[in-house]
C-alpha cells in the first residue's frame, strides 16, 4: 500500500433528502444539507480550502473556497453554503482564480518560506493550495508586520507548536472544542493580533491539554506537528490496524516509512473513534520499540537464577516437557492457563484451546476475571448474553446518561469526547460516584445530579433508584409486560418497594441526600432514552454482580433497553476484554458462553478438536493460586497478563506463584509476575502481527502487521509451537483460519471471517445468518433469553469495614495517560503527566493527619502497606482516599484484600479499609520487593554453554 | 413654580445641561430633564412652559436663569418646533425624544406610548408582521434587509424558545441616534421590541449596548424593570458589549451575548433560524425596531406614504464631523445630500469650502460635492458606489488628506478586525502598510528575501507608484469580495472611493474610469 492522504470533504456528512445540481457542469445529488464544497468533492472536485475539514462543521474563514452561484450576488464560500435543488455552481473562472490567488498572496506574506526544509514538506495543504491557485509572486514583499518571530513551544513531548507556521485556520481550536470537548486551545488576541494559545497562554504541557492529538490532526501545515515526524521525515504508506489500549477499539493508520512506524493517525471511518484518538493510542506507542523488551526467550531453573538466554527450539521443548512432567507426577489438572485480553480474538482461542485439547483440562481465566466477569454473569442472567447492548453510536440519542462507577474522560477518553458532545447538546447527566470525576463538572457540561455515594454501597443506591420507579407509577408497564418475565417482575416490583429500600431510609448508609437520589431516579425515569454506562466501580465489589443485576432491572423498568439511544453499556477496560470473553477464556465455558458442561456443545469442539473434552469447570485464577499453594498445582501458562501487579492482595499471589514449577510468562517486558517465572517467552505487539479485537460495543476489528514480529514469531505462532510441542498437530499459517474455525465452532461469530472484515472494516456480533449485518443493538425485539428476567437485588454490606484501626475507604482507578499495570505506557513519554501514583486525599482527612500535599504517606490495610505521595483535593469525600494502581514502585495492589464478588470472584479493588499516617520513605515492603525484583531480572550476560 | 425642560441626553450633559439644570431648579423652577431635541448648536437648551406652549432658548448657561425665565434672553428661539431645522422634520421615531421625561411612565403613555404594542395585542402574530412587511421597513443598521420578511422567517421556523435581539452596539463613528432615543425615549424601543417579540412568538429579548453608552445602559435598565408589567410575558434584559466595533456585527454580538469571543459567523444558517444559542432570533437595530410602534400605531401605509424609492419611511440622519448644524435630523428618504449638507447642516463649522462627506460610518464611501445631486436613498447610493448605513453624514471641508482618510479606513480595519477572516485580518495590516508607502511615495524595491538567489519567481525590481496602487485596488477587491462580513467587505468603500474622487491626494493623476465624470 501507497502513502495516500486520507481524502477530505471538507465539511461532514449530511442525511436529508436528495437534492440535485450542477457544478462545473456536472450534475450531483446529495443530501440536503450538504455543503456545496462536499458535493464537489464527491464528483472530484476540488475546490480550494484551507480552514474546512470534514470532521468539524464549517467555518467559512479562510476565504480561497469561494464560487459563484447562478442568480446570487457575490462569490459566496462553498464550505458554509448547502447546496439547493437546480442551483448552479462554478468553481473554476477568472474572477475566482483572482480572489483566491489574492487570499493566498496575503497568507504568504505572513508565513516562512522554508518550504522544503519544513517538517510539513509534502503533507501541508498551505502548500498544496498555494500550487492549486498559481501564486508566483507576493506583491506586498517579505518584510511587513508578520509572526514569524514567534518562539516554538515543544513542552509537549509528543508534538510540537510552531506560531510562525500557524494560519490561524482555528481547525485546532475547533477540533479542541467539537471533537475532544477540552476546550483548551483558544484564539488569542483578535485581528492580524490573533493568535493560538493553550489555555491562558500557558505552553502546551502546562496547559489544560490532554494531548489527544486532535488538534495536530486538524492542523493544515506544520504548526502542530507531531516529533516523530520532525525526526523521521512524512511518512511513504500507511496501514489500517486497531488500537492496543483499552476497550474502546479505536482505529489507526499506522503510518510507516519502511518497517518504521512515523505516526498513528486515527481513522476516519473508524466507526467506535470516528477519526479520534487519545494520548494513548495516538502517541504512547513507544514501547513497542522500547530498549527494555525482550526479544530472546529465557530459562532458569529456580527464580534466584540469573535469566539463561536460549533458543526458541529449547525454550519451547523444555515448556513442553515441564508441562508433561508436571502432569504425569500431579495430574491432569495440576496446569492451567491464563488468556490474554490484550492479544487478539485468534490468540486468546488458541490459548484456551491449548489448555482444552492440549492440557485436558479446563483450568483457563483471564484478565476478565478481575474485571467485567460480574458483567457477564450480571447481564446473561437477566437479558441472556454477556455484552454491551448498544453500539458507542448510540450515545448521540441518548437524553439522559447515567454514569456509574467509571470515570470516561481517564479510562475511555474517546468514548467520554462523543459522550461530552451529546451532553453539549443538551442530553442530561447523573452520575453515580464517590469521586467528583471531571464529567461532573467540565467546560459546558455539569452532571444535573451527582449522587456521591460511599464505596461499597452501590446496591442499596440503585434499589432504591428503583424503589421509587416502581412507588411513583414510573414504569413502562407496557414494556414489561411484553418484554419481561412476569412472576420475576412481580417479586421484584414488591422487593424494592419495601419501605426499607426508600431512598430516605438508606440516606445514613450511602451518604446521598434521598431527595437527589429520587430526582435523579425520576430523570432517569421520564427524561426520554435513558443510557447506562458502568464501570469497574460497578462490577468490582462483593456485590459486583448484584449492581450489574439492578442496573439491568432499572433498565428493563423504564423500558430502555431494545433500541438506540437506550441500553447498558459496560465500558470495558482492555483493548480485547470482550473478545477474550466471548472466545472462552473462563473455566465454565467454551467460545460463545456455552458451559462446559454442555454436552451438545462439547461435542460440536470434540468433534473437530478430535479430543475428549473435560467436563468439569476448571479453576480460577485465585483457585489456581489457591491450589498452587495447596501442592495440587503446579505449572501456569501466563500470556500477556501480569498478575503480579494487577491482581489483588500481591502476596497471596506471590505465594501462589512461587509455588509452582514451572511458570511460564509470555510477555513484551519482564514485568512483575516474570519475577517468579521458569520460562519467559517474548511477546509481539499489536504491529507486529495479524488479527482480530473485538471492543466494548462488541465490534470484531481488524488488527494489521505493519512490521515483522522483532522477537521471531507472532503471539499465536509461539502458542502453536508449544501446542505441537505437546503433540496436537495445528497447521495454522494464518490468523484468517483461526477465524474461520471460531466461526465454524461459535454460532454467534457464524458470519465472520477476514474477507467480511476486509470489505466492510468491522461487525458487530452476533452475526450469522439470523443477523447478516451484524447487531448494533441488541435485544432489539425480544431478548436474547426469551423474557427480561427481573432479579431481586438484596444489599448486603461487605465484610470490609472501616473501624477505629482502619477508618478511611480506599478505592482505585485510573489516570488518562497511564494503562493499567503501565507497562506500556510508563515505556513513553507518557510520565511527563503521571510520572507516579499519588494518594487523593481530603484535605480535612489531611488535615486531621498532619499531612501536607506532596507528602510522603503510608497507606496501610490488613492485607499490607505501600507509601506514596499525597494529593490533597476535595475530589474525594471526607473518609475516602482513591489512588492509581500503574506503577509497580507503589504496588497499591499490596493494599487491597481477597474479598471478591459472591458470584464471579471478581475482586473488591473498589473498597479497601485503610490507615494514612505520615511516612519517610518505603515500607519495607516495597524495599524487599525492589530487591527481590532487581534480583530475579538479572540476565546472564555469557552465552552459557550447551 | 416654574416648569423647564432640560436635556440629560449625553451630549447635552457633555454641553454643560446639568450645571443649567442645577441653576434653574436652585432659582425654584421645576426642571424637567429630557431627551434632546437633536441640535447641538443650541444646546444646553431650555424649553419654559408658558401659556404659550415651550418657549425654547439656547444655547444657555448656568448664568442665564434670569433672562431665560423673564424672556428676554437673546438666544430665545420660541416654539422649537418653528426653527428651521426642526419645521422641516418628519419625527416618527424621535417624536417623544426631548419632549418628555424619558423614565416617565406616564409621560409616555400620555403621548401615544403603548399604543402600536396594544395595537400588536390585538393582532395575530402574523398580522404584526404582515403590517411590517407593508409599511416597506427595511434594517435600519445599515443593510437594508425588509425587517418584515426577517420576522416572518422567526415566525415560521418551529422552536420552543424564540429571540429578540436589539443591536444597540451603536460603533460607527458619527452616528448617535439609537444613544439619543435609548436616552430619550426608551420606552419606545421597549415597545417595539415587545411587538416583535409578539409577532415572532418569542418571549424573551436583549438589548446589546455597546460600554461606551453609560446613560443609556442606566435608563434602558431603569425603563425595563418601570415597564416590565406593561410588557408581560415579554422580558428583557440588557447586556453590554466590550468594545469590539464588530461586536456591532449580528452574529458577533450573538456570540458575544453568549458569553464567547466576539467573532464572525459564516452565514448561513441565518440568525433567523439559527441564532443565538441556535435559536430562531430576530436581530434588528435599535431604529429598526423602534420604528415599527409608529407603524402599528398608525398603520402601514402612513408609514409607507413617506419615502423614496424602495426606501420607505423615514430616516433619522446624524449630521457630524466640521458642520454648523450637527445633530439628528428625521426625515422621510429622498432629500438630496448637498440639501443635508449645506441647507440643513448649514455647511462647515468653521467656513471653508465642503470637500467630501463620507455617509455611513468608518465604512461608507466619501462623496465629493459632485455628487451632491444623489437622493437620500439605498439604491441610488449603492449605485453611486456607496450606502447609506446607519445613516452617519461626516463632513470635511477642503483641509482634509483624502490619502490620510484612506489610511484611516484600513487602519481601523486592522484595529477593529475580529481576526476570522483572512482577507480582513491580514489585508487590513498590508493595506495600511500600502497606503503608507503609496502616501510617502516610496514605493516598494524588492526586499532582502526576493533578491535572494533562491527565489526564482519574486520579482526584483522595484515597483512602480502605479504598481502599488494597483495592488491596492486588487487588495480592496479580495477584502470586498472575499471577506466574511462587512467590516472586511466595506473597508474597501472609503478607500476607493477616496482613490477614485480624490486620486490627486495620492500623489497620482492616475483616475479611475468609474470617477471619470
Amino acid at each position: 500500500m501507497t502513502f495516500t492522504r486520507e481524502k477530505d470533504f471538507g465539511t461532514p456528512a449530511k442525511h436529508g433528502e436528495t437534492v440535485s445540481l450542477t457544478i462545473d457542469g456536472q450534475p450531483v445529488s446529495v443530501p440536503a444539507g450538504t455543503s456545496i464544497m462536499r458535493a464537489a468533492a464527491m464528483v472530484d472536485t476540488a475546490i480550494p480550502k484551507l480552514c474546512a475539514t470534514d470532521s468539524l462543521e464549517s467555518f467559512g474563514s479562510c476565504r480561497l473556497c469561494l464560487v459563484e452561484i447562478e442568480g446570487r450576488k457575490g462569490y459566496p464560500a462553498s464550505c458554509t453554503t448547502p447546496v439547493a435543488p437546480e442551483m448552479v455552481v462554478r468553481t473554476e473562472t477568472d474572477k475566482l482564480r483572482k480572489l483566491r490567488r489574492g487570499v493566498m498572496e496575503l497568507y504568504i506574506s505572513d508565513h516562512p518560506l522554508d518550504c522544503l526544509t519544513c517538517s510539513a514538506n509534502g503533507d501541508c495543504e498551505l502548500q498544496d493550495q498555494a500550487g492549486a491557485v498559481g501564486l508566483r509572486d507576493v506583491r506586498f514583499g517579505y518584510e511587513g508586520a508578520n509572526h514569524l518571530e514567534g518562539c516554538k513551544d515543544e513542552s509537549n513531548p509528543y508534538f510540537t507548536f510552531d506560531p510562525a507556521k500557524c494560519i490561524v485556520c482555528s481547525r485546532c481550536v475547533r477540533a479542541c472544542d467539537d471533537v475532544q470537548g477540552t476546550l483548551a486551545l483558544t484564539v488569542d488576541g483578535r485581528g492580524f493580533a490573533s493568535k493560538i494559545a493553550a489555555s491562558q497562554g500557558e505552553d502546551f504541557l502546562s496547559s489544560e491539554c490532554v494531548s489527544c492529538g486532535a488538534c495536530v490532526q486538524a492542523c493544515p501545515t506544520s504548526a502542530l506537528i507531531e516529533n516523530t515526524v520532525i525526526d523521521k521525515g512524512t511518512p511513504d504508506k500507511s496501514v489500517v490496524t486497531t488500537c492496543a489500549y483499552c476497550g474502546v477499539g479505536c482505529t489507526f493508520r499506522a503510518e510507516m516509512r519502511g518497517e518504521d512506524l512515523v505516526r498513528m493517525v486515527p481513522w476516519k471511518e473508524g466507526k467506535a473513534n470516528h477519526g479520534h484518538s487519545c494520548v494513548k493510542g495516538r502517541f504512547a506507542w513507544g514501547y513497542a520499540q522500547h530498549r527494555d523488551r525482550i526479544l530472546n526467550p529465557m530459562v532458569r531453573t529456580s527464580v534466584d537464577e540469573p535469566w539463561r538466554e536460549v533458543s526458541w527450539e529449547e525454550a519451547i521443548t523444555h515448556v513442553a516437557s515441564e508441562f508433561r512432567r508436571i502432569q504425569s507426577s500431579y495430574g491432569t489438572r495440576a496446569i492451567g492457563g491464563i488468556t490474554s485480553s490484550r492479544c487478539t480474538n485468534e490468540e486468546t482461542f488458541l490459548v484456551q484451546k491449548l489448555i482444552r485439547q492440549g492440557f485436558g483440562n479446563n483450568n483457563v481465566d483471564t484478565c476478565a476475571r478481575v474485571c467485567h466477569s460480574p458483567t457477564g454473569y450480571g447481564l446473561k442472567t437477566t437479558f441472556g448474553t454477556s455484552a454491551g447492548t448498544q453500539d458507542f453510536d448510540s450515545v448521540e440519542q441518548a437524553d439522559v446518561i447515567l454514569v456509574i462507577g467509571a470515570n470516561p474522560t481517564d479510562g475511555h477518553p474517546v468514548f467520554a469526547s462523543r459522550m461530552k458532545r451529546r451532553l453539549r447538546e443538551g442530553a442530561r447527566l447523573i452520575v453515580v460516584d464517590p469521586r467528583r470525576i471531571d464529567l461532573v463538572r467540565s467546560p459546558h457540561i455539569e452532571a444535573a445530579y451527582h449522587l456521591p455515594l460511599q464505596p461499597g454501597t452501590n446496591v442499596a443506591l440503585l434499589t432504591a433508584m428503583a424503589h421509587v420507579i416502581v412507588t411513583e407509577g414510573l414504569v413502562d408497564e407496557a414494556y414489561v409486560r411484553e418484554r419481561c418475565d412476569g412472576e420475576a417482575y412481580a417479586e421484584w416490583a414488591a422487593f424494592v418497594s419495601e419501605p426499607a429500600r426508600s431512598p430516605e431510609a438508606i440516606e445514613e448508609l450511602t451518604g446521598v441526600p434521598a431527595a437527589d437520589l429520587r430526582a435523579a431516579a425520576r430523570l432517569y425515569a421520564t427524561g426520554g432514552n435513558g443510557a447506562i454506562y458502568y464501570g469497574l466501580g460497578v462490577t468490582e465489589h462483593s456485590q459486583g454482580s448484584s449492581t450489574v443485576m439492578a442496573i439491568a432491572n432499572l433498565a428493563m423498568a423504564t423500558g430502555n433497553v431494545g433500541k438506540p439511544g437506550t441500553g447498558v453499556n459496560p465500558l470495558r477496560g482492555q483493548n480485547n476484554v470482550q473478545g477474550s470473553c466471548d472466545m472462552g477464556s473462563f473455566p465454565h465455558e467454551l467460545p460463545g458462553y456455552r458451559h462446559v458442561s454442555d454436552n451438545a456443545t462439547r461435542a460440536l469442539f470434540e468433534a473437530d478438536w478430535g479430543v475428549t473434552l473435560d467436563a468439569q469447570p476448571g479453576l480460577r485464577i485465585n483457585n489456581m493460586l489457591d491450589a498452587a499453594t495447596d501442592g495440587t498445582f503446579k505449572g501456569i501458562f501466563i500470556q500477556g497478563e501480569d498478575i503480579l501487579q494487577s491482581d489483588p492482595n500481591t502476596k497471596h499471589v506471590a505465594a501462589g506463584l512461587a509455588a509452582m514449577e514451572c511458570v511460564v510468562v509470555q510477555d513484551l517486558f519482564l514485568n512483575e509476575t516474570a519475577n517468579y517465572a521458569h520460562v519467559f517467552l517474548p511477546g509481539s505487539t499489536f504491529l507486529e502481527k495479524d488479527g482480530t479485537f473485538t471492543n466494548a460495543e462488541r465490534r470484531i476489528q481488524m488488527v494489521r502487521k505493519v512490521m515483522e514480529p522483532k522477537n521471531g514469531y507472532a503471539d499465536w505462532e509461539v502458542v502453536q509451537l508449544v501446542a505441537n510441542a505437546m503433540g496436537l498437530r495445528w497447521t495454522y499459517t494464518h490468523p484468517s483460519q483461526i477465524m474461520d474455525e471460531i466461526a465454524r465452532l461459535t454460532p454467534t461469530f457464524a458470519g465472520v471471517s477476514f474477507d467480511v472484515l476486509e470489505e466492510r472494516g468491522s461487525v458487530q456480533w452476533p452475526m450469522n445468518a439470523a443477523a447478516p449485518e451484524g447487531t448494533p443493538t441488541m435485544h432489539l425485539d425480544q431478548f436474547v433469553r426469551g423474557k427480561g428476567l427481573f432479579v431481586v437485588t438484596d444489599y448486603v454490606p461487605t465484610d470490609e469495614r472501616t473501624g477505629p484501626r482502619f477508618p478511611l475507604l480506599l478505592t482505585t482507578g485510573r489516570i488518562l495517560s497511564q494503562y493499567n499495570v503501565g507497562a506500556q505506557t510508563r515505556r513513553t513519554e507518557n510520565g511527563a503527566w503521571h510520572a507516579e501514583d499519588r494518594l487523593e486525599i481530603h484535605p480535612h482527612d489531611a488535615e486531621n493527619r498532619g499531612i501536607r500535599d506532596g507528602d510522603w504517606v503510608a497507606l496501610r490495610s490488613r492485607a499490607g502497606e505501600t507509601t506514596l505521595r499525597a494529593l490533597i483535593t476535595d475530589r474525594v469525600a471526607p473518609g475516602v482516599v482513591y489512588t492509581t494502581f500503574h506503577h509497580p514502585d507503589t504496588q497499591a495492589n499490596v493494599i487491597t484484600t481477597d474479598f471478591s464478588d459472591w458470584a464471579t470472584n471478581c475482586p473488591e479493588y473498589k473498597v479497601t479499609a485503610v490507615q494514612v499516617m505520615p511516612s519517610n520513605g518505603p515500607s519495607d515492603w516495597q524495599t524487599r520487593y525492589r530487591e527481590q525484583s532487581d534480583r530475579s531480572r538479572r540476565i546472564a550476560t555469557v552465552e552459557p554453554a550447551e | 413654580m416654574t416648569r423647564v425642560f432640560i436635556s440629560r441626553d449625553m451630549a447635552s450633559v457633555a454641553l454643560g445641561a446639568d450645571t443649567v439644570a442645577e441653576a434653574f431648579a436652585k432659582a425654584g423652577c421645576e426642571v424637567v430633564r429630557t431627551g434632546s431635541r437633536g441640535l447641538f448648536a443650541i444646546e444646553p437648551l431650555v424649553e419654559v412652559e408658558t401659556d404659550a406652549g415651550r418657549i425654547a432658548y439656547g444655547p444657555i448657561g448656568p448664568g442665564d436663569v434670569k433672562a431665560v425665565l423673564d424672556g428676554t434672553h437673546a438666544n430665545r428661539i420660541g416654539p422649537i418646533g418653528e426653527h428651521p431645522f426642526f419645521s422641516g422634520q418628519q419625527r416618527f421615531t424621535f417624536a417623544r425624544c426631548g419632549v418628555i421625561d424619558p423614565l416617565s411612565m406616564r409621560g409616555y403613555a400620555a403621548n401615544g406610548g403603548w399604543k402600536g404594542l396594544d395595537a400588536a395585542h390585538a393582532l395575530s402574530p402574523q398580522e404584526v408582521v404582515d403590517a411590517v412587511k407593508a409599511s416597506g421597513l427595511r434594517g435600519r443598521g445599515g443593510a437594508g434587509f425588509p425587517t418584515g420578511i426577517k420576522w416572518q422567517t422567526v415566525l415560521d421556523t418551529p422552536a420552543h424558545e424564540k429571540f429578540i435581539v436589539c443591536n444597540a452596539d451603536e460603533g460607527d463613528s458619527g452616528t448617535f441616534a439609537d444613544r439619543m432615543l435609548m436616552e430619550g425615549d426608551p420606552f419606545h424601543l421597549i415597545e417595539g421590541m415587545a411587538i416583535a417579540g409578539h409577532a415572532v412568538g418569542a418571549r424573551h429579548g436583549f438589548i446589546y449596548i455597546r460600554s461606551e453608552y453609560p446613560f443609556a445602559v442606566e435608563t434602558m435598565h431603569e425603563a425595563i424593570a418601570r415597564a416590565a408589567s406593561r410588557i408581560e410575558p415579554f422580558t428583557l434584559e440588557v447586556r453590554v458589549g466590550a468594545g469590539a466595533y464588530v461586536c456591532g456585527e449580528e452574529t458577533s454580538l450573538l456570540d458575544s451575548i453568549e458569553g464567547k469571543r466576539g467573532e464572525v459567523r459564516a452565514k448561513p444558517p441565518l440568525p433567523a433560524i439559527e441564532g443565538l444559542w441556535g435559536k430562531p432570533t430576530v436581530i434588528n437595530n435599535v431604529l429598526s425596531l423602534s420604528a415599527v410602534p409608529f407603524i402599528l400605531a398608525e398603520g402601514p401605509q402612513a408609514y409607507a406614504d413617506v419615502g423614496f424609492g424602495r426606501s420607505r419611511g423615514t430616516m433619522p440622519i446624524q449630521i457630524a464631523g466640521n458642520v454648523k448644524n450637527g445633530g439628528l435630523y428625521e426625515v422621510g428618504f429622498g432629500l438630496t445630500l448637498g440639501e443635508l449638507v449645506n441647507q440643513i447642516g448649514g455647511g462647515t463649522a468653521s467656513g471653508r469650502p465642503v470637500r467630501a462627506v463620507q455617509v455611513g460610518g468608518p465604512l461608507g464611501a466619501y462623496f465629493p460635492p459632485s455628487m451632491f445631486h444623489l437622493p437620500f436613498d439605498y439604491e441610488a447610493f449603492a449605485e453611486a458606489g456607496g450606502l447609506i448605513g446607519h445613516a452617519g453624514i461626516t463632513v470635511f471641508d477642503d483641509t482634509v488628506d483624502m490619502a490620510k482618510m484612506a489610511r484611516f479606513a484600513m487602519e481601523f480595519c486592522a484595529v477593529e478586525s475580529c481576526g476570522k477572516c483572512t482577507p480582513c485580518r491580514i489585508g487590513s495590516t498590508r493595506g495600511t502598510e500600502l497606503i503608507d508607502r503609496i502616501v510617502a511615495k516610496a514605493p516598494r524595491k524588492a526586499d532582502t528575501v526576493e533578491t535572494l538567489p533562491q527565489m526564482r519567481n519574486a520579482g526584483t525590481a522595484a515597483r512602480t507608484h502605479d504598481e502599488e496602487i494597483e495592488l491596492l485596488r486588487d487588495l480592496c477587491d479580495t477584502m470586498k469580495h472575499g471577506s466574511l462580513c462587512a467590516l472586511g467587505g466595506f473597508t474597501p468603500y472609503p478607500v476607493l472611493s477616496a482613490l477614485d474622487h480624490f486620486p490627486e491626494d495620492f500623489g497620482s493623476a492616475h483616475v479611475h474610469a468609474a470617477a471619470a465624470e
